[in-house]
């Protein structure tokens, strides 16, 4: 097995798996030389007062399956080069994936150019010099190299198990690795890399359907049989599904629609959105708004968290307290909207320039040691939901929400499972939900389709509200 | 570009493949915001790179690269075969494209002035105008407003011959007026909502929206709101303004005849369709005034699903969709046309950019215009709701049961429009919707809707398609559900 060229890959690229070609995200790998002399000839070209270089490098790769068949399977690989510019008190940003020495003249010189006439911004801040940064390490090798065949290995399994069973399935497998550098000409250099793999498998028969998806840094943690069992055995569970009327029910939530749900409110958490009167703690800080049982907390460097450790203008992420014991507690705040509001910043901004300000990624909830089990055992008539589908807001203030459940709805009696039903609409407030979680599981890194990932726990919730029914 | 993707179809097929297509894209943006009288985004970008899709051993593969240079083609060609021959592990049976001719063409949309050419002060100062008058109305506690700009130009060839230049000019512009009070936040848009409205044309469309002008309204209708009544709950009639039948009409007959969703290829995301196979021709999807059509011809207006070629290199056409109520049309691409035994593609694939496969996509999806005059339409209702501008908007994943909530609606009594009502949303099932609809609004009332923001495919792929609509009426709906205890 050769090992990779040490220019191209770095220090990590003389580990065990790495194997050559093209189709391997490894053989792309800037690394942080390269990206560190990008931004370089950037500051070399530039004549602004100062200025911000962001470097981003994407290498990725999906296989899609369905109908027991591969039916997409895509690869690609990118560079993105950002350019901020600030010149006399107003700035502006310009973008390119062009790195021949002309475009990156170009691309420069439009950052200044766009800055040079935009209104003076009395509030804008002189860029950040070099910062202390917590080490993260969340590149995997294993991921990187994983090969298109690798994939194709696991998805014909999975669909062989699929024939076996007499489903069909479908869903995909990607694996790939994202490079970022931020850098400016005040000396700041920050470079972060991570490997993501995802596995995301639906079962399907003629009236039901199942459900299941992890993702990890690490391949190695994501087993596709194992997934695919899961959602089989779910498809299987909801057959037959006969129909039950909308009305408050008490509701298990798995993590996946737990966390679809609470993903709505991670936006409300930023101090900019607080100050724009339009975030649902406007008004409400300090004040009981949920259960006790129920404590949030914004942190990169939990132990299943990816991302950087540092925000759009390169401030360290801190962690932050966000609900405690049921009371929103503390916002996240970029460098300007800390500095209006007397606060310190988070490590939360975006990247300037930017009206919407700052947010929380890296969510992660109290989790609890009720097992779903043991809350089913526990519910004398009630619904077990899989994973929510199309949710959008319906009042903002009160948080109220709207979607459908999908791939695996289950009606509860006297603590067991006893059969499937159709497919509901919901409209339930989240502070309502979150005010009604009367057990929780332990939190899991979840992954749905309408949020990011988060670290959120199975919830049991009392008066879940549904308010139809549909076909299936 | 030529070059490059000649040299990428001809390193595809010398390793093995038997089809392939190109897509060398260059796509610049320009995007612009403001929020209470300052600016908040002002940025360009440009991209540019290349998509190869291949076929090899029966199967599909597909890889993309910004390394424009002979060994980034050559390396981007090696991986589109690989990956090809790694699917074929798990194929069925060998990919079967229906038939289509070579095309070696040129296609741009018209317009009159290149928004890129108009001074990014000009537009800020548009809307920092727009913003100081909807601040000027008490109680307004967020005036923001945005314009974004897109010019694609792209070059397609194929294995089959085709050469298919195309650039595609794109517009668009809104503001939003947002009121806290109490323990409500009440919302208003112009022209549309999530982003105002977009088409294939230049800053002549901005121009003409004159967001300046209707920005009093906006605003004095959001704060208006706080005070308005609540939407009744129970079964009424309901008439539906334009975008809001736009966005009706993506989500409850755009999405569900997406041929690909019908066949399960979407099954694990954006789901499949109660559309099956069996209910072409067969399905009474609406009354009988109701005719919907997938145009993506410029005669039918400049949509965001207007092009010369779709991104396989078939010809733009009109496919009937609903006629006259019955179900008559999929949109197709020439896998999924030669699966269900059709002798051509009716050319909706499409790609957001040179990273990702062109997938089935919405071109223009509209209704086509009825007979009859708005001030008609009120005239003739007894009791009911005019309801405008969405909300929030949501559908199951086989797109039969929705819920929708607009921004503002009006109470519709005895013929008059009266008072204002909050929040207004209505929720049905698809096929019984458009069934209720018994009156449709004339050509002067239709209106081309952009929807610049529809997701679908793993990875996603955001994707701008058109929505042609005139007001309409639907009788016996259920509305109120979204705020009822």
């Amino acid at each position: 097995m050769a090992k990779q060229s040490k220019t191209r890959t770095g220090k990590r690229a003389s580990a065990k798996t790495p194997r050559r070609g093209h189709a391997v995200a490894m053989e792309h790998r800037l690394g942080p030389a390269e990206l560190r002399r990008i931004a370089e000839k950037i500051f070399k070209l530039s004549e602004a007062d100062e200025t911000e270089v962001d470097v981003s490098a994407v290498t990725s790769a999906l296989t899609r399956f369905a109908n027991n068949t591969i039916h997409q399977n895509v690869a690609e690989q990118g560079l993105t080069i950002s350019v901020r510019a600030v010149v006399d008190g107003r700035t502006a940003r310009a973008s390119t994936n062009k790195t021949d020495d002309e475009s990156l003249r170009r691309v420069t010189a439009a950052a200044l150019d766009l800055a040079r006439v935009q209104p003076r911004n009395p509030e804008l801040l002189p860029m950040l010099g070099q910062q202390k940064l917590t080490k993260v390490d969340r590149f995997v090798t294993q991921t990187a190299a994983a090969t298109p065949a690798d994939r194709a290995r696991a998805v014909t399994s999975v669909c062989h198990m699929a024939d076996k069973n007499k489903q069909t399935t479908a869903g995909i497998f990607s694996t790939g690795l994202a490079e970022i550098a931020l850098a400016n000409s005040r000396g700041l250099f920050e470079y972060y890399d991570d490997t993501r793999a995802e596995f995301s498998v639906t079962i399907l028969e003629k009236d039901s359907s199942g459900w299941a998806k992890a993702t990890s840094s690490r391949v190695n943690d994501i087993d596709p049989e194992a997934l695919a069992r899961r959602a089989s055995e779910k498809s299987v569970a909801s057959r037959a599904p006969r129909e039950i009327p909308a009305a408050r029910y008490t509701t298990i939530l798995e993590p996946a629609a737990v966390l679809d749900l609470v993903g709505f409110l991670f936006y409300d958490f930023a101090a900019t959105c607080v100050a724009d009167q339009r975030s649902c703690f406007t008004g409400r800080m300090g004040r009981k708004l949920f259960g006790d049982n129920i404590s949030i907390w914004d942190d990169v460097y939990h132990p299943l968290q990816l991302g950087p450790p540092f925000d759009g203008e390169g401030v360290p992420r801190k962690k932050v307290a966000l609900v405690e014991r049921g009371v929103p507690a503390n916002l996240v705040y970029s460098r300007a909207s800390a500095t209006k509001t007397n606060a310190k910043p988070t490590g939360h901004g975006f990247s300037l320039p930017s009206e919407d300000g700052e947010a929380p990624f890296n969510l992660v909830f109290a989790g609890g040691n009720t097992s779903t089990e043991e809350m089913i055992r526990s519910t004398e008539r009630g619904l077990l939901i899989t994973r929510l589908w199309y949710i959008r807001e319906v009042d903002p203030y009160q948080k109220i929400l709207t979607g459908m459940t999908r791939d695996g709805t289950f009606l509860v009696e006297n603590g067991r499972v006893t059969g499937a039903v159709r497919n509901f609409r919901f409209n339930q407030s989240i502070i309502e939900m979150l005010s009604n979680v009367e057990m929780l599981g332990p939190a899991v890194r979840a992954s749905g389709e309408e949020s990011f990932d988060m670290v959120v726990p199975a919830m049991k919730i009392r008066d879940f509200h549904f308010s139809e029914v549909t076909k299936f | 570009m030529r070059g490059l993707a000649n040299s990428a179809i001809e390193k595809a097929l010398a390793r093995g493949a038997t089809y392939a297509d190109a897509r060398v894209m260059d796509i610049r943006h320009r995007d612009v915001s403001t929020k209470n009288g300052q600016v908040g985004r002002a940025a360009e970008a440009e991209s540019l790179g290349i998509g190869l899709r291949v076929i090899a051993h029966g199967a599909w593969g597909f890889a993309s690269t910004d390394r424009l240079s002979r060994q980034g083609i050559e390396a981007c060609a090696a991986e589109a075969v690989a990956i090809a021959k790694a699917s074929a592990m798990a194929k069925r049976h060998d990919v079967v494209l229906a038939p289509e001719q070579s095309y070696i063409d040129t296609w741009q949309n018209p317009f009159i002035k290149d928004p890129f050419r108009i001074p990014i002060e000009t537009q800020i100062a548009v809307l920092l105008r727009a913003d100081a008058e909807m601040r000027k109305v008490k109680g307004v506690t967020l005036a923001e407003g945005s314009m974004s700009f897109r010019k694609i130009e792209q070059l397609f060839v194929s294995s089959i011959g085709s050469v298919i230049h195309q650039v595609k000019m794109q517009s668009g512009a809104g503001i939003v007026a947002t009121s806290f009070a109490g323990e409500e936040i009440q919302k208003r848009s112009y022209p549309n909502s999530f982003g105002g409205q977009h088409m294939l044309r230049g800053y002549e469309l901005i121009e003409e929206l004159d967001l300046v002008g209707h920005a009093p309204r906006v605003a004095e209708e959001c704060v208006a709101l706080h005070s308005a009544a609540p939407c009744p709950e129970g079964q009424r009639t309901i008439i539906l303004d334009s975008s809001q039948l736009g966005l009706q009409i993506h989500e409850s007959i755009g999405h569900p005849i997406e041929l690909d969703r019908v066949l399960g290829m979407e099954a694990n995301f954006a789901g499949m369709s109660f559309l099956t196979l069996d209910k072409l021709n067969s399905l009474r999807y609406g009354s009988d005034i109701v005719n919907v059509v997938a145009d993506a011809r410029l005669a039918h207006g400049p949509g965001l699903g207007t092009f010369g070629y779709d991104d396989e290199g078939v010809p733009a056409q009109c496919t009937p969709i609903i006629s006259d109520g019955l179900f008559t049309g999929y949109l197709t691409n020439r896998e999924t046309a030669a699966a269900i035994g059709q002798s051509r593609s009716n050319g909706t694939m499409r790609t957001e950019s040179w990273n990702r496969l062109p997938i089935i996509r919405m071109t223009n999806i509209s209704i086509l215009p009825g007979d009859r005059k708005f001030d008609d339409l009120i005239a003739s209702t007894d009791d009911g709701i005019y309801m405008e501008t969405n909300r929030s908007w949501s559908i199951d994943d086989r797109r039969y049961h929705f819920q929708f909530s607009t921004e503002i609606g009006w109470e519709i009594k005895n013929g008059k429009r009266g008072r204002m009502i909050k929040t207004p949303s209505y929720s049905g099932i698809t096929t019984e919707f458009w069934n209720s609809c018994d009156a449709i609004c004339s050509r002067d009332y239709w209106t081309l809707w952009g929807t610049p923001n529809c997701g679908k495919g793993q990875p996603m792929q955001t994707m701008g398609t058109g929505h042609g609509a005139s007001p309409a009426r639907f009788r016996n709906v259920k509305v109120g559900i979204a705020l009822s205890k």
